[in-house]
């Protein structure tokens, strides 16, 4: 048990991790519903009452209760992998990877799972913060709403039902990736 | 009660994207800049396996937990909108490190400032309600 245990405890490989989420894609499928998160935030926008703001959200959210709970259940699912399942090590990134981080000012990369600078609340007061949490969430709820989806709905959904739409969506989510990591984020985390 | 099934495939899904590190902007900033097989192999061998289930689901007419015919629906048909809502989620992907799923995971693993990108991400969704009608799709 102690074995099965610190072997779950270790890092997963994208073997494991990429089949598993296929599997949770299929048990949403076969419960009757869909494997997609960014839904969510609309459905949280009609929970809050902007329902009187646009007919966007008027719709039946109570339906959408499910997605909650799954997106509950992540949160917590997220706080048992961190208080139980990790190990104390630092992450294995590429060496190219930690190289050019350090050479941007980012301190220990990998040491914990975001840069800790950036992500923490002092940075809010930062303009680099500002834009790399305040905008960069934005960005996205606008971007998946616009989309129609996200990395859950489009590129595994979508892409696993061989929906064009989706493919377009997801060479889109990579030209705005590959545009802010190669001309944006060196000039932010160097500020 | 019915919930309950949700609340426990959303704990694994949370186990699954903490224990691989998609939730960590390390690993999304090495995708972007090709550094790392790690995202590319989560993602396709998703898309591998996923496509395979949902081939079995349709070839064998499967049917839900309930009983019911499972339909997926097909995406609506457009261009405009799956190209430019993706590169605008796309550049808060890169900024953020996080997609909508690991922004809830990330305040689960103690990075309770995503709170803030999830206000923030709502907000955009919300401003997206707003003017939709005026946005090419």
């Amino acid at each position: 048990m102690f074995e099965l245990l610190e072997f779950v405890r270790q890092p997963w490989p994208w073997y494991v991790a990429g089949p598993l989420i296929a599997l949770i894609m299929f048990a949403l499928i076969w419960f009757g519903e869909r494997f997609g998160l960014s839904s969510n935030l609309r459905t949280i926008c009609s929970m809050l009452g902007a329902g009187k703001y646009a007919d966007f959200f008027r719709f039946n959210w109570r339906a959408d209760i499910w997605n909650i709970v799954f997106i509950a259940g992540a949160l917590l699912g997220g706080a048992l992998a961190h208080l139980f399942l990790s190990p104390d090590i630092p992450m294995s990134l590429s060496p190219a990877t930690v190289t050019e981080l350090q050479s941007l000012g980012v301190e220990e990369p990998g040491e914990y799972m975001v840069p800790t600078s950036v992500f923490s609340w002092e940075s809010l007061l930062t303009l680099r913060g500002i834009l790399m949490l305040v905008v960069g969430g934005f960005l996205i709820g606008f971007g998946t709403r616009y989309a129609g989806g996200c990395t859950s709905g489009h590129a595994i959904s979508g892409l696993s039902n061989l929906q064009i739409p989706s493919l377009v969506a997801v060479v889109g989510f990579f030209i705005g990736g590959l545009l802010i990591t190669y001309f944006v984020l060196p000039y932010l985390l160097l500020v | 009660m019915k919930y309950i099934k949700y609340l426990f495939l959303g704990v694994l899904f949370g186990i699954i994207l903490t224990k691989s590190e998609v939730v960590s902007w390390y690993r999304i900033y090495e995708m972007f800049r090709f550094q790392s097989f790690h995202m590319y192999g989560v993602i396709g061998s998703a898309v591998i396996v996923g496509t395979l289930l949902v081939q079995i689901i349709k070839r064998t007419k499967m049917r839900s937990i309930a009983g019911t015919p499972i339909f997926i629906a097909p995406k609506e048909p457009g261009f405009v909108r799956y190209l430019a809502g993706g590169t605008i989620f796309g550049m808060g992907w890169a900024m953020t490190g996080a997609c909508p799923g690991p922004l809830f995971i990330l305040v689960g693993n103690g990075v309770v400032v995503m709170l803030v990108v999830i206000a923030s991400a709502v907000l955009g969704t919300f401003v997206y309600g707003l003017v939709r009608h005026r946005l090419p799709h």
